[in-house]
């Protein structure tokens, strides 16, 4: 197996016209053997709470102002969240446009992940996936993510293939005194200029974070020089956060995220956003004693509002103008305690959402005189998720076991008289009101041989249709060019999984084959239904999700570091990614055969590094999804980063160039085939005042 | 959706009521006109008695008219009861004179209002109009009094009413019946009547209209789930279901065919024919 999707990328680069880059391609290949770009050194492998490193997890660690002085590895420290995340072995990103990619994790995005900021639940008021929630967020804030696979990733909510927790960034009541830093970032590919800065004031009693970053981006240019219209985007990201201790470890401490986004082009997409907008703020309450033997114990009350108003009135000519907003408002808790002697490690958690999501959309006839046409597309759907999470890791000698569970009682109710009679046009007995519930176990071993560590876990989970999967109405996809309409009486989808992950850890070198396995039944999907009309115009047909009888996804990736010297290490990622229904029919968005590369060179205040990365032909594709075989591809990246001292104050200067032999190309995640970016220079400027 | 039997029957329990069809939430007195809430379209006087004839709408429109009628004898001030009513709208044209369908006019459960419809084909203009009969009996004397009226194409300017020559080289009038469109799946009903000669409109039972409602703003994109309008003997009325996905111009586009499943009017709509020649209109 391993030799197999080793040889396959080398063939096909040979036999791709681009020929100069593919020879440095195979060149590298043959040095590096095969790579990730950015990934490796935002992974910091340490367990939660420093426990066994028990949980095939990720975090991947976010360029700040402070963390980019100390992990001045950083290849580009201003660049989106986006950015972030796809550089990461575990998560892919799908485009449809340069702003507000939508996370995939195991070959599954939003409606089969638990995707939070602190734990808090938001969802994206867009019926399109047009703001995924890592849109809400910006790099100025964040500190790290931490990604779980599969039933993993249960302690923030109900997920099938895992989890993205944000973490935000605080001072925390170290003893920082007051922190500032100005931060500059340009780039080329599509003139960005982003502009951040923070101030902090932290001591042992209380701190205050502020930050704020503003990004503006005109359309970006695709190798060769093509301009991508409606690729340009603007916004802003404010956040504070402030803590009081009050003595004695009991501590409150309250949050707030104001972002906007305003002229956002998707040029994937036949319409764009005028503004994306979301309010998010929690107060929690930290104490360190509890209950009889229990510790660490945290509540938090959060509420956040999203408002999402899409629209086509840039675009020159569209068959029918349109209006389309939508909104979400999610009010949310949780309460956690942990308790813990030898051999346990138990976490408690009782959470629960309480999620408005309405949508709608209007569409004005070409004759003046014709009324607007109006309808709802999400109908005021009303989720209320009440759950409860145990887990506990126990040790046995060398080894240990992580128990988990989650369960879970989840209401829709249709809030609106409108909604509820659209969809009773097609589900004429559909009852207003209905309860589902949710459950999941996993279990998860690691035990270690000296170097030899060994990770495996079997785990089941389900959960409940999407708004959009259970209530959408007439909600046109344009990858493959469908209506989609939902279904209420979708069962719920579950999945059974096993993983494993055997690695080698050794002073300068690691190298790890980890694989998992998702066995999903009743997996939702929307299928072709030949007696319904279409709306959109131009359309070609109407899909009704449905439950499959089966499916099943898998993913394998080799991972491998290699410190050459003190000051040089190399890194690479191999992945391979298959999913097929019960007819061995192809699932849509499986990633092809992938492989990245990085060399980094870190001595005293300057770094460098030089990466690739790459993918096969996407052999495995879905016509019927609106796929075709995507070509391969590989491209290159370098950057060079320097820090100076003055006084007490510190400088970081970072220049790079991407796509640096401005390849033409496009992924297999990228809606409809929109081309990258092609070369892109940028250079980031950070300031900090101590 | 309006149901004039419920608001009927609410009125009669007449303490105050609020019509489904209209927002009016001014109390109203307990003997107050039952038909308050409803327009009067036109009185005429003869006989010493005021015929007042009401309706939902606001005057005399081509298609279905729904009409309410009371006799109001001015001598004793009072409504009477009982009284056997027949009427004839008739068109004087400048060429020739015909009527209307219409049905008869029956007693409601309020024993002073009678009520009944009729489909106008056309609108009166400068010169030619439309007269209303009505022949009527009250304690074994037979009266009668006739009026003109102004008869006006809806305000909307959609179509609610189809006057054709079949295949069968009759002539058909086909209306739809009054609705509150909605997006839903919405009662849908319509009266179908052949023209026996100018004076003579008899309803005809037991064809079917099939329906396929359409968006020509949109692609003229269908909806799903609708039902073709069958008869139905107890209302006397074609009755199916209209479903309708969102607001805006819709274009019903009908087929009329009779018990051998013979299409006498309308064409299938497809690709490269975007419309029956027989169709209604609503827009909301
Ligand atoms: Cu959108
Ligand atoms: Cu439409």
């Amino acid at each position: 197996m391993k030799t197999k999707i080793m040889g396959l990328p080398h063939r096909r680069m040979v036999a791709e016209p681009k020929r100069v880059s593919y020879y440095i391609g195979i060149l590298c290949g043959l040095f590096f053997f095969a790579t990730h770009g950015d990934a490796q050194q935002l992974k910091v492998d340490i367990g939660q709470d420093s426990v066994l490193p028990i949980n095939l997890s990720e975090v991947i660690v976010i360029s700040s102002f402070k963390e980019t002085l100390e992990h001045n590895g950083h290849t580009k420290p201003l660049s989106t969240l986006d950015e972030y995340l796809e550089a990461s072995q575990k998560v892919n990103m799908i485009k449809r446009g340069a702003y507000a990619w939508e996370p995939v994790l195991n070959d599954m995005s939003s409606e089969r992940l638990s995707i939070t900021i602190d734990g808090m639940r938001i969802f994206g008021a867009c019926t399109d996936k047009m703001d995924p929630i890592t849109s809400y967020v910006d790099v100025s804030n964040l500190s790290e993510a931490h990604v779980c696979s599969g039933q993993q990733g249960a302690e923030h909510g109900c997920t099938i293939g895992g989890s993205i927790d944000l973490k935000v960034e605080k001072s925390n009541f170290r003893p920082t005194d007051w922190v500032g830093s100005l931060e500059m970032g340009g780039e080329s590919g599509n003139n960005a200029q982003i502009i951040g800065g923070e101030l902090n004031y932290s001591d042992e009693r209380f701190y205050v974070d502020t930050d704020i970053i503003y990004r503006n981006a005109e359309n970006y240019t695709a190798g060769g020089g093509v301009e991508v219209p409606f690729s340009q985007f603007e916004k802003y990201n404010l956040s504070t956060n402030a803590g009081y201790s009050f003595g004695d470890d009991r501590k409150l401490s309250a949050s707030f995220i104001f972002d906007e986004a305003r002229d956002v082009g998707y040029p994937a997409l036949p319409m764009d956003v005028s503004l994306a907008q979301a309010f998010i703020g929690s107060v929690s309450w930290l104490q360190k004693g509890f209950l009889g033997g229990f510790t660490d114990w945290e509540t938090k009350l959060y509420a956040n509002k999203v408002t999402h108003i899409m629209d086509d009135s840039q675009r020159p000519d569209v068959p029918i103008r349109m209006d389309m907003p939508g909104w979400s408002d999610t009010f949310g808790y949780f309460s956690q305690a942990k308790w813990k002697n030898e051999k346990h490690q138990v976490l408690l958690k009782l959470d629960g959402y309480y999620n408005l999501s309405l949508a709608e959309m209007t569409m004005y006839p070409n004759d003046p005189y014709e009324r607007t046409m109006f309808m709802l597309t999400w109908p005021d759907v009303r989720t209320l998720n009440n759950g409860f999470y145990a887990e506990d890791v126990i040790k046995i000698k060398e080894s240990s076991v992580k128990l988990s569970t989650r369960l879970a009682v989840q209401n829709f109710n249709i809030a609106d008289e409108f909604g509820l009679n659209s969809l009773r046009i097609f589900y004429p007995e559909m009852a207003r009101r209905q309860t589902r519930f949710l459950r999941s176990v996993s279990a998860q071993y690691h035990t270690n041989l000296k170097a030899v560590h060994f990770n495996g876990g079997l785990s089941y989970g389900d959960r409940a249709p999407s708004v959009t999967e259970g209530f959408g109405f007439y909600l046109f996809n344009s990858f493959d060019n469908h209506d989609y309409i939902g279904d209420p009486d979708l069962k719920n989808e579950k999945s059974l999984e096993g993983n494993a992950k055997i690695s080698l850890e050794k002073e300068r070198f690691s190298i790890g084959l980890e694989g998992n396995y998702f066995r999903m039944a009743d997996y939702i999907l929307g299928e072709i239904d030949p007696a319904l009309s279409v709306m959109t115009i131009g359309a070609d047909g109407v899909k009704i999700y449905r439950n499959l009888e089966n499916a099943d996804l898998y993913n394998v990736s080799l991972d491998t570091e290699y410190k050459i010297l003190k000051e040089l290490k190399w890194s690479g990622v191999v992945s391979y990614h298959r999913g097929t229904d019960q007819d061995g029919r192809n699932l849509p968005f499986i990633s092809p055969f992938a492989y990245s590369s990085n060399l980094q060179y870190v001595h005293m205040t300057f770094s460098g590094s030089l990466a690739m990365r790459g993918a096969g032909r996407q052999v495995n594709f879905n016509p019927d999804f609106g796929e075709d075989e995507t070509d391969a591809y590989t491209v290159f990246s370098l950057s060079l980063g320097k820090q100076f001292k003055f006084g007490s104050d510190d400088l970081y200067v970072k220049l790079g160039v991407e796509n640096l032999f401005d390849a033409y190309y496009s992924t297999y995640s990228d809606w409809k085939n929109i081309p990258r970016m092609g070369r892109n220079f940028f250079m980031t400027v950070s300031y900090a005042i101590n | 959706m309006k149901t004039i039997k419920l608001s009927l029957a609410a009125l009669i329990l007449s303490v105050t009521f609020t019509s489904c069809t209209k927002d009016n939430d001014d109390p109203i007195v307990v003997e107050e006109n039952p038909l308050a809430d409803y327009n009067m379209l036109t009185t005429l006087k003869a006989n010493s008695h005021s015929l007042e004839v009401y309706s939902d709408q606001d005057q005399f429109t081509i298609g279905y008219n729904e009409l309410f009628i009371r006799i109001k004898d001015e001598a004793a001030d009072s409504y009477v009861s009982d009284a056997d009513i027949s009427w004839m709208p008739v068109m004087h044209m400048t060429e020739m004179m015909h009527s209307c369908p219409k049905s008869e006019v029956s007693k409601t459960e309020n024993v002073s209002v009678y009520k009944g419809y009729s489909i106008f084909q056309m609108p009166g203009n400068a010169d030619e109009y439309w007269e209303l009969t009505f022949d009527y009996t009250i304690d074994g004397q037979a009266y009668n009094a006739t009026e003109r009226i102004e008869v006006t194409a809806p305000v909307d300017g959609k179509k609610k009413v189809n006057s054709f020559m079949g295949s069968d080289d009759t002539r058909y009038i086909l209306a739809m019946m009054p609705m509150d469109p909605e997006v839903k799946v919405n009662d849908f009903s319509a009266v179908l009547f052949k023209m026996e000669d100018m004076m003579t409109f008899p309803i005809v039972e037991d064809y079917k209209v099939t329906i396929d409602p359409r968006m020509p703003g949109m692609g003229n994109h269908s909806s799903p789930n609708n039902e073709d309008l069958n008869y139905d003997a107890a209302s006397k009325a074609y009755k199916g279901k209209l479903s309708l996905t969102m607001t805006g111009y819709w274009k019903i586009n009908l087929k009329l065919m009779n018990a051998d499943d013979e299409v006498l009017k309308g064409e299938t709509v497809s690709e490269e024919n975007e419309s029956s020649s027989l169709f209604f209109e609503i827009e909301f």
